[in-house]
């Protein structure tokens, strides 16, 4: 596996709920390290791409590859069978996910909330999970928060000891699905300057499906814009967002300026 | 509210010098219901837990054996169960004192009904919680027993609440397998002394006061395990 | 009974005797029906007395509303069989004589009537107040209020927990045995001690119960599946 190979492949991917087809024969590489923005209208599929990767929704077609691995699947006998517990666990431990409601663990502080996964899934010591964590809150601005219960926290707050959460255990791939859509407009600045930091201090690939344009065309090297489950147009913003070649990327972008 | 009766019950209580040659009898009585009371109550978590996660994830011989447990032991009354425990089981060589008898079928009893709780209670985490979970790549036995169940317990307390004071009610009925309850007391006594205005009110407002204690204990607990947790629940 | 006795003791040792369980249907069957009676009587009565009771405690007037809400904390936090061994022995002392069935479905009529009574009065507080807001903008008085503006809207949702009370109440009939009514587990104690084997009658009664109480869980389902076809409609 060369370092040209893509970090993540959608191969093909379809996902379908009963008659409606919400990915169709999606097939996006993203590179290693690579910032890569969806936008689109809602029910337009890009959420999905981001829950399959994590493993929160069941693949319907196609193969969807990490590190040049199946993710979903294995390899056995030169065919590819569907992945057993452990190969999952194994593959997907490169991915880490942000979420919009924070899912913050209501019964543990900041401080364990960013232990806890390292301790029982990594098998950290409590001394070495400790240290981490407190690393990774005081990198988010919070170190002096590290021992707050998330009711104690303001949406900001609450959303950055997530991000540190999913930093703890340290994937490759960071996925962000519209994690500032739930935040009072103030609090918004402080999380997107956390992910800022991130793209530039950390070598990680990250995947985010937003809404903040401003933010997707300066921090992105690529966008997608997802359209009824197929990806309507990509390119980097200065394309996008400035000179987008398909009418309806047109359409949607002028719809977004308008309402924001 | 809660006070007020109390204190009304007090009232009762001290005012009728009659009383106390009722009271060492009754109170003794009193401390057998408690005892059963509180061993019931520790059967009926224990058994409430296994049934429901067995029902919830269990393989099959499992889930169907948890089933027929809660369908059984909520489809017949408490005092079904303790007859044919203390009736019933001699037959099958199984001989059990009154005490483990009424403790045994109390417990399980109220242990079915405390299943429903577990699982409602464990299905109340919000979905968000498991996905978090699965994000940072836990297994499914380390987020339930690390993650959901610890939440799921606060969510139950008062509702577990409630079906103690029921086991507590209950536990009246162990009087009729010959066991010296309160209840029991409460008819001998009614049977020798034919005061059964004063008895029957004295035992009324002692199991009040007892009911009123678990309740408020139990909100209690729940203060104490709710620390930290946003009191925003789903109603 | 005392043919059916000398039957089962010849075979005590066996674990079930199908014998014997034939020759007891018929005196099961019969305190079936008292069993059944005793639950309708009593259920009959604890709906009636549940809807008294929620009226009286919505009631402006404190020196009612307060007095109700406490009878019905007091009986609901109290055990049942103390109720019952009260209604039974006190009224003789007053020179009335129940029977035991009597005091017995008096006792579940009240103690569930209790219940009933919260069961209304969550009904009740579903009503919108515009409902009680309008009514009084056509001067409608408070008997007319109730009776053709709260109650049909408040009662329908509530029937499926009517239900469950009303099968929780039939499984708590047995506890007329401690008061000798000749219900099914008063029965199944006389014919177990008769003839010294209690399998057999205890374990009828037992599935009798199970079946019931299952068969009646899976009608209020279905009633709550109607009412809630019916309920979009109004």
């Amino acid at each position: 596996m060369t370092d040209n190979a893509p970090m993540v492949r959608f191969d093909g991917v379809r996902k379908t709920y009963g008659p409606l087809t919400v990915l169709d024969e999606l097939c996006l590489d993203i590179a290693r390290n690579e910032k890569v923005a969806m936008i689109g209208p809602s029910g337009s599929g890009k959420t999905t791409v981001l829950r399959m990767l994590m493993t929160l929704e069941r693949i319907d077609g196609g193969v969807i590859y990490v590190e040049g691995e199946p993710l979903t699947h294995m390899e056995r006998n030169g065919k590819l069978v569907p992945a057993d517990q452990r190969h999952l666990r194994r593959v997907r431990a490169k991915i880490g996910m942000v979420f919009q409601q924070f899912n913050l663990f209501p019964h543990m502080s900041a401080m364990r909330n960013c232990m806890e996964a390292p301790i029982r899934v990594l098998g950290l010591s409590r001394k070495d999970a400790e240290a981490r964590a407190a690393e990774l809150l005081e990198m988010v601005g919070l170190g002096d928060k590290k021992d707050h219960y998330p009711s104690q926290l303001s949406g900001g707050q609450q959303q950055r000891v997530a991000i540190a959460r999913a930093l703890a255990m340290r994937p490759k791939v960071m996925l962000f699905d519209e994690v500032t859509s739930a935040l009072d407009p103030e609090l918004v600045g402080e999380v997107l300057n956390v992910i800022r930091k991130l793209g530039t201090e950390h070598n990680l690939t990250m995947l985010m499906v937003t809404h903040q344009m401003g933010f997707a065309k300066e921090f992105a090297d690529r966008v997608c814009f997802f359209y009824k489950g197929r990806i309507a147009e990509e390119g980097p913003p200065q394309q996008i967002f400035v000179q987008p070649r398909e009418e309806r990327t047109r359409q949607f972008l002028c719809a977004v300026l308008e309402a924001g | 509210m809660a006070i007020l009766l109390a204190f009304a019950a007090g009232v009762v209580l001290a005012s009728y010098a009659g009383f106390r040659e009722f009271l060492p009898g009754l109170i003794e009585g009193a401390w057998v219901t408690v005892q059963i009371t509180v061993l019931g109550a520790m059967l009926a978590v224990v058994a409430a837990l296994i049934a429901a996660l067995a029902k919830m994830y269990g393989p099959w011989p499992l889930r169907w054996l948890a089933i027929a447990y809660i369908e059984i032991f909520r489809g017949t009354s408490a005092l079904v169960q303790l007859f044919w425990l203390f009736f019933v089981l001699p037959h099958f060589g199984i001989v059990l004192e009154p005490l483990t008898v009424a403790v045994l079928g109390l417990g399980l009893n109220v242990g079915a009904y405390g299943a429903e709780v577990v699982r409602g209670a464990i299905q109340a985490v919000p979905r968000g919680q498991w996905e978090a979970s699965t994000a940072l790549n836990m297994s499914r036995a380390s987020a339930l027993s690390r993650i959901i169940l610890p939440q799921a317990l606060v969510a139950m307390i008062p509702p577990w609440g409630n079906l103690f004071v029921e086991l507590l009610k209950a536990t009246a009925l162990v009087s009729l397998i010959t066991l010296g309850d309160l209840a029991f007391r409460a008819q001998q006594m009614n049977q020798t002394t034919l005061r059964t205005v004063d008895i029957f009110s004295i035992v009324l407002v002692i199991y009040l006061c007892l009911a009123l204690v678990l309740s408020q204990s139990m909100r209690a607990l729940e203060r104490w395990a709710a620390r930290g947790i946003a009191r925003g629940r789903v109603a | 009974m005392g043919g059916a006795g000398n039957r089962a003791r010849a075979g005590r040792l066996m674990l079930w005797d199908w014998n014997y369980t034939f020759e007891i249907l018929p005196e099961l069957a019969r305190a079936a029906l008292v069993t059944i009676e005793a639950t309708l009587i009593g259920f009959v009565l604890a709906a009636t007395l549940g809807l008294a009771l929620a009226i009286l405690r919505m009631a402006k007037n404190p020196a009612i509303s307060i007095p109700a809400t406490v009878f019905v904390e007091f009986i609901r936090s109290t055990p049942l069989l103390i109720q019952i061994f009260f209604l039974f022995f006190v009224f003789p002392h007053f020179g009335i004589t129940l029977s035991g069935f009597t005091a017995g479905v008096l006792a579940l009529g009240v103690h569930y009537g209790a219940y009933c009574s919260e069961v209304y009065r969550a009904g009740f507080e579903n009503i919108p107040r515009s409902q009680w807001e309008a009514a009084l903008a056509l001067n409608l008085g408070i008997v007319d209020t109730f009776r053709s503006i709260i109650i049909p809207q408040a009662i329908p949702p509530v029937i499926p927990a009517l239900g469950n009370y009303l099968i929780a109440l039939f499984k708590e009939t047995p506890l007329l045995s401690a008061i000798a009514v000749l219900e099914l587990m008063q029965t199944a104690k006389i014919l177990g001690s008769e003839s010294f084997r209690y399998t057999e009658p205890i374990t009828l009664v037992g599935l009798f119960f199970l079946v019931m109480s299952l068969v009646s869980a899976a009608l209020v389902r279905l009633v709550e599946t109607w009412l809630g076809r019916v309920g979009r409609r109004v």
